[in-house]
């Protein structure tokens, strides 16, 4: 599976109409221009866009014309003048991408009709991205009643139909940040952000984007509609989609290209390139999924408060392959870790603690000592310290993921010292796990990542309903 | 000296492409073979009951139109092109050819100015008009025998509240009825709304099985019904007093404006409306009603 690049760019027409009636528009026009030419450079198969001008009702909906051809006017900033286009739709890929939601339990369908109104987002992002129009697109619609989980699994379904297509794509979102227009006309020179408070927020957004904090972002997305966001008719949704899109964490290489007022909204040009560091910790706030399981809840008018708790009702239809509930865990409570990985990860009944070592949380103290110094000269130790703050760092992860050390089922442990340390550690083991009876194997290995002699990696049951508190 | 103009009928004409979809009217390209009758039916009243008062003109509000930097007018004569519902292009593809009349149009956009709102007249011959107003007023008149002025819906709901939209509404609505009376036309105002507006999330693969067509739910009905008893008992400025209310609880689809505006236009009518139908259409409830200033009480 293939996402080349991500980007945010703004939708209103200004930077492509009139890119010269204010040096904010020209800046952002010039910003289109770079990511249109970093886009040329990396030989994509298609752009996959998502706009938040395009919204639909019944389901998700994909542009699948070969070729939609069309003089395009906005609604609102029609005197700027008149757009023709044609592009060229990857109709395969739109297709595989329907199937794939449906697969996923989501309501999707192609659209595929001459003069199909595409939306103002939309024409702007292909015509001054692509601006030959050599790449195929696959533009797909924010369904206004879509909450979090439901975007989440539009962008899976997307990733399993560039990967069962073979693409190699670059996604594109559509939207403001802040996005307040002036509710009067005014001279372009005059432009600004609507307010110091939409300012400041969006400067926020764009250090965590810039940063490469994709989904630090969309972690924040119901605080950025709340704060800068006013309600129209979609709400703030791209940075769910597409961080799901790339993979939802924060190993990213991010640029901001451009950040200028559009009548009043905030719009940025943001490039995010995958790479394979972490930048910043990723906090998960709200569970992952992979599988729409319901119906919208179409009683409760959709409000800011509302969509903080959407219930899910049982899946009416049984979508293959069967749903899992799948969620990381990361606590404060235990060592932060060493690479790129949660504390666990829940999927159904069942908990997989990532390995845990004795390392305390905060201070990185390792008790009973470390069994080398910095320069890799051996130190005296206590195993049975070490183990017995393992178990202990064991015990929160747990605890963080509303579980405990009697729901332990498996334990793997590591020990660099076999003969040396296999006894001590023995005896610990056995007086904090021996009664929970866990099955157990002990290995020798050569070293591990941290001066620590033991580290215990562990699996635990934990019946679906006994959920973690949120991640800490 | 022209006669003055006046407001021959005020209409609650929602636009649901659905009812065109059912029509298989020539302009349309999908084909139905049933549905939606008691809507349908009730616009064929409407149309026998409109036949019989000499009108020029159709001015119509839709919530399809959607502007954020005050209230947009169409400004050129004519328009043909194809419209495709973006939510139910399955449903509605169709070829319009229509007049405007600009000269009221023109009108009507100095008046609003002149009571505060902003207002623009869109002069771009390459605009697509919105489905509800071609919805609307291919229903009142399939033939588009007479031109129209169609008005956008200003958001002024999205920025500052319900409130602030119906006090714009109410200002363009006394505007409008300036402009009529100045222009010596005879008009016939449409406020191209559904009441209640919570759709289905979901459709059938057969849009016209009418065996799915229901309320989305009880409260909506409730509201609808409040809302048309008091239409037609001439309760106008109550119902827009408590329009909030039914706009927020009943997700009204009352939030563009439309009919705060045409009810202002007409003076906020006490003469009840008449009823010509009431149904659902992918859950949202939608009334037919009209108010006819000129007949006896």
């Amino acid at each position: 599976m293939t996402i080349l690049q991500g980007w945010v760019v703004p939708g209103l027409p200004h930077p492509l109409l009139t890119p010269d009636a204010s040096p904010g528009y020209r800046r952002l026009r010039d910003a289109f221009d770079q990511a249109a030419a970093r886009i040329a450079a990396l030989q994509p198969d298609v752009l996959l866009v998502y706009s938040t001008m395009w919204p639909s009702v019944i389901g998700h909906q994909l542009q699948a014309h070969p070729a939609p051809t069309w003089v395009h006017v906005d609604e609102l900033f029609h005197a700027l003048g008149s757009i023709p286009y044609r592009f060229t739709m990857d109709t395969e890929l739109a297709r595989a991408w329907h199937e794939a939601n449906e697969r996923r339990g989501l309501a999707s369908r192609t659209v595929a009709y001459d003069g199909f109104p595409i939306d103002t987002g939309s024409v702007v992002a292909l015509k001054l991205l692509d601006p030959d129009s050599r790449i195929p697109a696959v533009i797909v619609s924010s369904n206004v009643y879509a909450d979090r989980a439901e975007t989440l699994v539009l962008a899976k379904a997307a990733r399993d139909a560039v990967a069962s297509t073979g693409r190699r794509a670059v996604a594109v979102v559509v939207s403001t940040l802040s996005n307040r227009l002036f509710t009067d006309w005014i001279d372009p020179a005059d432009d600004h952000v609507h307010s110091a408070k939409d300012d400041e927020w969006n400067r926020k957004i764009l250090e965590f984007l810039g940063q490469g904090r994709l989904e630090d972002v969309a972690q924040l997305s119901r605080t950025i509609h709340r704060e800068v966001r006013v309600r129209k008719v979609v709400s703030f949704k791209p940075m769910w989609f597409l961080s799901a899109l790339m993979g939802q964490h924060n190993h990213h290489h991010g640029e901001v290209l451009a950040y200028e007022a559009v009548h009043g909204t905030g719009g940025a040009v943001v490039g995010l390139t995958p790479t394979g560091e972490a930048r910043g910790d990723k906090e998960f706030d709200e569970d992952d999924v992979e599988v729409w399981h319901g119906h919208r809840e179409v009683l409760d008018p959709v409000s800011d408060e509302d969509e903080e708790d959407v219930p899910t009702p049982p899946a009416p239809r049984a979508p293959e392959p069967a749903p899992t509930r799948s969620a990381s865990v990361t606590t404060a409570t235990a060592a932060a870790p060493v690479g790129a990985y949660p504390h666990a990860r829940r999927v159904d009944d069942l908990l997989y603690l990532s390995g845990v070592g004795p390392r305390q949380p905060g201070t990185d103290a390792i008790p009973g000592g470390p069994i080398r110094d910095a320069a890799g000269a051996p130190l005296p130790y206590d195993v049975a310290a070490q183990t017995r703050a393992c178990i202990g760092n064991v015990r929160a992860v747990l605890e963080a993921a509303g579980a405990s050390l009697a729901d332990v089922v498996d334990v793997t442990a590591f020990l660099v010292d076999m003969d040396r340390d296999f006894a001590a550690y023995n005896a610990v083991y056995a007086e904090l796990l021996g009664p929970v009876g866990p099955t157990r194997t002990t290995l020798a290995v050569r070293a591990l990542p941290t001066p620590i002699a033991v580290e215990l990696k562990v699996i635990a049951h934990v019946p679906l309903g006994r959920d973690a508190p949120r991640s800490t | 000296m022209a006669a003055r103009g006046r407001i021959v009928a005020g209409l609650l004409a929602p636009h649901p492409p659905h009812l065109v979809y059912a029509e298989n009217p020539p302009q349309n390209e999908p084909r139905a073979e049933c549905g939606w009758e008691t809507l349908r039916w009730g616009y064929e009243r409407l149309r026998a009951d409109l036949a019989q008062v000499e009108h020029d003109v159709l001015v119509v509000l839709s919530p399809h139109w959607q502007t954020y930097v005050g209230w947009h007018l169409l400004g050129v004569p004519r328009f043909e092109s194809l419209s495709v519902d973006p939510v139910f292009p399955n449903l509605f593809r169709y070829r319009y050819a229509l007049d405007v009349d600009v000269a009221l149009a023109e009108a009507i956009h100095e008046e609003a100015r002149a009571e505060g709102l902003v207002s623009s007249m869109m002069r771009n011959p390459d605009f697509r008009v919105d489905y509800g107003t071609l919805v609307s007023c291919h229903l009142t008149d399939p033939a588009w025998s007479r031109p129209i002025v169609a008005i956008s819906s200003c958001r002024a709901s999205a920025y500052y509240g319900v409130d602030v939209m119906q006090e714009q509404a109410i200002a363009l609505g006394r505007a409008t009825a300036r402009a009529i009376e100045a222009s010596g036309r005879r008009a016939v105002l449409l406020s191209s709304n559904s009441l209640s507006h919570r759709h289905f999330t979901t459709e059938g693969p057969l849009p016209e099985d009418m065996s799915r067509e229901h309320i989305t739910h009880h409260g909506q009905h409730l509201w609808d019904m409040k809302a048309i008893r008091m239409l037609r008992e001439g309760r106008t400025r109550e119902l827009v007093s408590i329009l909030h209310e039914l706009t927020t609880q009943a997700i009204g689809e009352t939030d563009a404006g439309s009919l705060t505006w045409m009810l202002s236009a007409l003076g906020f009518p006490t003469q009840g409306a008449e009823l010509y139908g009431y149904g659902t259409v992918i859950g949202t409830g939608n009334a037919v009603m009209g108010f006819w200033p000129e007949r006896a009480a």
